[in-house]
């Protein structure tokens, strides 16, 4: 198998806390992974050793072959990052700014202007390359990062959170942008706080909570994990919680699970939508109002729950 | 890395830092209207007190050296405040991860700033033209004198952009560096003659390096002290001050620059 990035045993420790405690990682080229985890998981801290912006306690890694510790200047010609606050220079044009990191990568004065106009074109950005980043929406900001991190066109790209802070329609825009560079055959290693994310765009998915990998596998092996759809009610009566959560039992693949305080209850179903109307008959037989039901996919939040028994809100800090 | 692509970085970093003052004018505007305030406020209010029989002329003549050494060391916070704010904004890391000299960004960074600086001593120059001050000395001592205050100012720059990786916040930057920067170009003889002082202040200001680097300044403007006889001081650094400048600025460049690098290469953003 021919590996673009490799990762053993990589270890990072700040004072007495462990931000990663031994990750392991191959990512085969041309493939994308996606490294899926709370805030705080070690998910950047992954991503900013194997660009060489923090050395590591322990470990190894290498990047296109190349050792990131003892080669860290080899490393950086063969990779793009983009992070995971839109790094652009807000004064200078998104054509200025491509064509400085053009400069900064030696491709020559002429080489610089030509890739970064392709560039402006490729991502949308060639009507307002010539005005200051600051007057950039929050997508293209992104976008102009993107680029950014393609303007050498390396083999090996790094994406930390590329859509976190975006709106719905910039986040769908950036989705298409990322997999047409990865149809392009590039390697990339992505970062997410979202399943949907990682689903969309990754081959392989590392599941990340507090610096260690607990889960690997194809998105469809991890939901197959951690269950399918969850049927979500709200009872009107908080007194009836207990009975509804009886009724609705056999209609799932595993109990449910209460929330007295906000008079709900989950519970794993495999019919979905079938499921969804049988417990609302039932329900309505026996004359027990329900405020709000519906039926939703796995979120991360079920990933954590079921991985590690704990959910992201307490995990993220 | 070629000595080629050293240059060449650096100079496509400090070209980015221009393109700010170029796309962000105010900046220029606020960094020199402020020193033309202090010239008017100095010349005018205390002038006529501190040197009454003159009208505040001679006092004039005087302050300029002053305020230009002090507008160059608050240029100086610029260079923190800007890499504070490129740290916080990943721009650092963005440089880091690049194959580029890691010399460069600092190198243009505080090389910009010296463009900045000789902006803001031409706008000044023509403010104290304007309020008398005049250059008594031949084109030659009068140009090495601005290289001198240019010289200062670039060893400032190189503490302020360590102090600005280390505290990546470019408000607390500007807010710690001014009540650094406040007593020290306020104790030194750039607005008052020396012997005002009470003793071990007075010992402070004659090896404050603003006072030396003024002190070079008057002399190579031909700026007249006023009262020769107050202001006469036996400190070395008084007697020879353009020495006692570049022996400081070399030595400040020697500590701070490879300080500065370390911490740029243990620069996190957040």
């Amino acid at each position: 198998m021919d590996v673009a990035i490799e990762v053993a045993g990589l270890v990072k420790r700040y004072g007495d806390v462990t931000a990663l405690d031994g990750v392991d990682l191959q990512v085969p080229r041309g493939t994308v992974l996606g490294l899926l985890g709370p805030n705080g998981a070690g998910k950047t801290t992954i991503v900013r050793i194997l660009t060489t912006l923090l050395r590591p306690d322990a470990g190894r890694a290498t990047i296109d072959g190349v050792d990131v510790l003892a080669q860290p200047r080899e490393v950086r010609r063969r990779l793009g990052l983009s992070g995971q606050y839109a790094a652009v220079d807000e004064y200078l044009t998104g054509f200025e700014n491509l064509d400085m990191i053009g400069r900064l990568y030696h491709l020559g004065r002429r080489r610089s202007r030509e890739r970064a106009r392709e560039l402006l074109d490729q991502f949308s950005l060639a009507d307002a390359g010539d005005r200051p980043a600051r007057t950039y929406s929050g997508g293209m900001r992104r976008r102009l990062d993107l680029a950014g991190a393609l303007v050498a066109a390396p083999p090996v790209l790094f994406l930390d959170e590329p859509t976190t802070g975006l709106d719905p329609r910039s986040r769908t825009e950036m989705w298409g942008v990322i997999q047409q560079l990865v149809a392009g055959g590039t390697t990339l290693l992505l970062t997410t706080q979202y399943l949907e994310e990682a689903d969309v765009l990754a081959d392989d998915i590392v599941v990340i909570d507090h610096g260690k990998a607990i889960a690997r596998g194809t998105a469809d092996q991890l939901k197959a994990q951690i269950g399918g759809e969850r049927l979500e009610l709200t009872v009107t009566d908080p007194g009836r919680l207990d009975e509804a959560g009886q009724l609705v039992t056999p209609l799932g693949v595993a109990p449910p699970v209460t929330d007295e305080h906000r008079r709900s209850l989950t519970m794993p179903v495999a019919g979905g939508v079938k499921a969804l109307r049988q417990a609302l008959d039932l329900l309505e037989s026996e004359g027990l109002d329900v405020d709000d039901a519906g039926v939703r996919r796995p979120t991360l939040d079920d990933v954590f729950l079921t991985l590690t028994g704990s959910t992201t809100e307490e995990d993220a800090s | 890395m070629s000595t080629l692509d050293v240059v060449n970085d650096a100079a496509v970093v400090a070209k980015r830092n221009l393109i700010k003052i170029k796309r962000v004018p105010d900046l220029l505007v606020f960094t020199t209207l402020s020193p033309i305030m202090f010239v008017l406020l100095f010349a005018y209010v205390f002038g006529g007190a501190i040197d009454p029989s003159g009208g505040g002329a001679a006092y004039r003549e005087f302050l300029i050296a002053g305020i230009f050494a002090q507008t160059v060391v608050f240029g100086a916070t610029n260079t923190g405040a800007g890499l504070a704010e490129d740290v916080k904004k990943g721009i650092i890391d963005r440089f880091r991860s690049l194959p580029m000299a890691p010399s460069a960004v600092l190198t243009g960074r505080t090389l910009s700033d010296v463009v900045n600086n000789v902006i803001v001593l031409v706008v000044m120059s023509i403010t104290g033209l304007l309020v008398g001050w005049r250059i008594n000395t031949g084109p030659l001592e009068a140009l090495w004198g601005f290289v001198l205050l240019l010289i200062f100012a670039y060893a400032v720059s190189w503490i302020m952009a360590w102090l600005g990786l280390l505290i990546p916040s470019p408000e607390v930057i500007n807010n710690a560096s001014f009540i650094v920067i406040f007593p020290l170009t306020f104790v030194a003889n750039t607005f008052v003659p020396l012997d005002t002082l009470p003793g071990p202040l007075r010992v402070f200001a004659e090896w404050n390096p603003v006072s030396s680097v003024t002190q070079a300044a008057r002399e190579l403007f031909g700026n007249p002290d006023p009262n020769p006889a107050a202001t006469a001081s036996g400190a070395w650094s008084l007697q020879h001050p353009q020495l006692y400048t570049l022996i400081w600025a070399v030595a400040v460049v020697a500590v701070f620059a490879p300080l500065a690098s370390a911490q740029y290469r243990r620069a996190a953003s957040r």
